[in-house]
């Protein structure tokens, strides 16, 4: 097996996924190059290249590849692919954009969002919401796969891997990136985040979102949203956690004011300890939960930020 | 400009799927089916862009078994102006239907193809992205905001770190994303007159697409259940808890 992983980057530095998406690969096998393709990316690439058991970075040093335009990069991933009988990225928005477009340039049916590897053609993904599982096995020669980067540890960076130079991308001028409004934040990022702390429609204002925060911030947590949160304006949405938005697995998941429609679920089912807190005994995000709290969300947290004050080690 | 709408028949985001005891997949037959929530938005924007006097057509197209007439006739009740079925049973691979809204689109000749980002039941989110890469279009996935001025289609998209702008040449395949609109509901008159609009049937025959699937499902199961959980009934039981027993602060 020879597998191409698509690095997720922003030039300067690699994103955490990509670490993600090559364990994904060394349980298809050991011969594993990662593909940075940017503009001025050398950063990117360097950090590429610590990345432990991997054989090469390919680095594609383009202006037409600064901005991740599908247009562009796609028909550099097909002209890379016959090399390898696997190319892997990342599930997330950029992966989502880009692969399957690769997918039909190259005529495959694209694997979406896989949790679990079988073996090198048998894969095991979610369906409605995470409310089955299917194991699915590919027909095609080349496997074109994307990665739900919450079911694979994040590899080591510990190695030094050669950077070799590719060219093959095109500029399709067919689109062209005119700016971009990303949150700032000085929390965890909520993909990677060891603890989320999460509202929904019960927080009611975005100002109510700031006792959140401050949860938060004692907790060294990312903050993340219900739909009907962000639907209702209180957060940007890239807050949002579920079946649409992110899908996040951290060791502790809290709740609050969240009725748990199977959506949000979707997001967050695979946390390992899940706390909910709503007022509403009967609301369904006390099935998955494993500690719950019926009480109105606005008595319990300031009891909730004593409590911690109170016992702060 | 005439607009294309690919669209779903889903089963009902309501409704909690059941794996089937054979494990071959999810129980479909006597569950209520409606057009996939995405679909819906994509309809909406079509008809907005006909209102705002950019569009002058909008047409609905299902790749489906015949049972997908009624969701196309719920986007014609919705506003689009007609509707076109590919039949096909089971539903295809996204790629199969890239392949069939292909060969529509090259007879339809619209100027823009809107479609949901993914569809609720496969959760493959690949088929708008096929289209535009087998067309050779523009792609805006994950949109929030859409402007069409000319040749140029101008989109916000949603992505992991928040917003981004970008430019596309026309034509340009959508995917659209849950805060670009609220759809409308069909009002009953629009409905009755939905049942009069044109529809017309092709098959992946007759549009030379092979079909055949690429993937075998080998099982589909239900997700591992989490272990029942307790009840505090405060903010220091919660705190010791999460301490000392779940030790994850």
């Amino acid at each position: 097996m020879s597998i191409l992983v698509i690095g997720e980057h922003d030039n300067s530095s690699l994103r955490p996924s990509t670490l993600n998406v090559v364990s994904a690969a060394k349980e298809l096998g050991d011969s594993i190059d990662v593909l940075v393709a940017g503009s001025d990316c050398q950063g990117a690439a360097q950090e590429a290249a610590t990345i432990t058991g991997i054989a090469r970075v390919l680095a594609a040093d383009e202006l037409a590849l600064a901005d991740g335009l599908a247009e562009n990069l796609a028909p550099l991933i097909q002209s890379l692919a016959e090399n390898y009988t696997h190319v892997l990225a990342p599930a997330t928005t950029y992966g989502k954009n880009l692969l399957p477009r690769a997918a039909a340039l190259l005529d495959v049916q694209q694997i979406s969002d896989i949790s679990g590897i079988e073996s090198p053609d048998t894969f095991v993904r979610p369906i409605y919401a995470g409310n089955a599982m299917a194991t699915v096995r590919s027909g095609d020669a080349l496997k074109l796969i994307t990665v739900r980067t919450t079911s694979f540890e994040a590899a080591e960076q510990t190695g030094s891997a050669p950077v070799e130079p590719v060219s093959g991308s095109v500029d399709a001028q067919l689109s062209t990136f005119a700016g971009e409004e990303l949150t700032r934040s000085e929390r965890p990022e909520l993909t990677t985040a060891d603890i989320i702390v999460s509202g929904g429609r019960g927080m009611q204002s975005s100002e109510n979102f700031a006792m959140l925060e401050a949860l938060a911030d004692k907790l060294g947590a990312a903050v993340g949203a219900s739909r009907a949160a962000v639907d209702a304006g209180y957060v940007p949405n890239d807050y949002q956690v579920g079946q649409t938005g992110k899908v996040v697995a951290p060791s502790l998941y809290i709740a609050v004011g969240i009725s748990g429609a199977i959506q949000h679920l979707a997001g967050m089912k695979d946390s390992k300890i899940i706390v909910a807190i709503n007022k509403d005994e009967e609301a369904p995000i006390f099935q998955v939960a494993d500690y719950g709290w019926v009480v109105d969300l606005f008595e319990a947290i300031p009891q909730l930020d004593a409590a911690l004050e109170a016992t702060a080690r | 400009m005439k607009v294309l709408v690919p669209i779903k028949r889903v089963i009902d985001a309501n409704i909690k799927v059941r794996v089937k005891a054979d494990h071959s997949g999810v129980e479909l037959s006597n569950v209520k089916m409606a057009m996939n929530p995405f679909c819906e938005i994509a309809v909406e924007e079509a008809i907005r862009l006909r209102e705002a006097g950019t569009a002058e057509e909008v047409v609905v197209v299902a790749v489906g078994p015949s049972q997908s007439q009624e969701t196309l006739r719920t986007g014609l009740a919705m506003g689009a102006d007609r509707a076109i079925l590919v039949e096909t049973d089971p539903i295809p691979e996204p790629l199969a239907i890239a392949k069939l809204l292909k060969a529509v689109a090259e007879k339809e000749n619209p100027g823009m193809i809107i479609l949901g980002k993914q569809a609720i039941d496969g959760d493959n989110n690949q088929t708008g992205q096929m289209l535009a890469g087998l067309l050779n279009w523009s792609i805006g996935s994950f949109v929030s905001n859409l402007e069409v001025a000319g040749s140029s289609v101008k989109v916000t998209r949603e992505v992991d770190g928040g917003l981004e702008n970008i430019e596309l040449v026309a034509p340009a395949v959508i995917t659209v994303d849950l805060r670009l609109n609220e759809p409308r509901y069909a009002s009953l008159p629009n409905i009755m007159k939905a049942k009069k609009k044109p529809l017309e049937t092709h098959t992946p025959e007759d549009l030379g697409v092979d079909v055949s699937p690429r993937l075998e499902v080998l099982q589909v199961v239900e997700p591992a259940a989490r272990a029942a959980g307790v009840l505090v009934t405060s903010a220091d039981e919660l705190v010791d808890k999460l301490r000392n027993e779940a030790k994850v602060i």
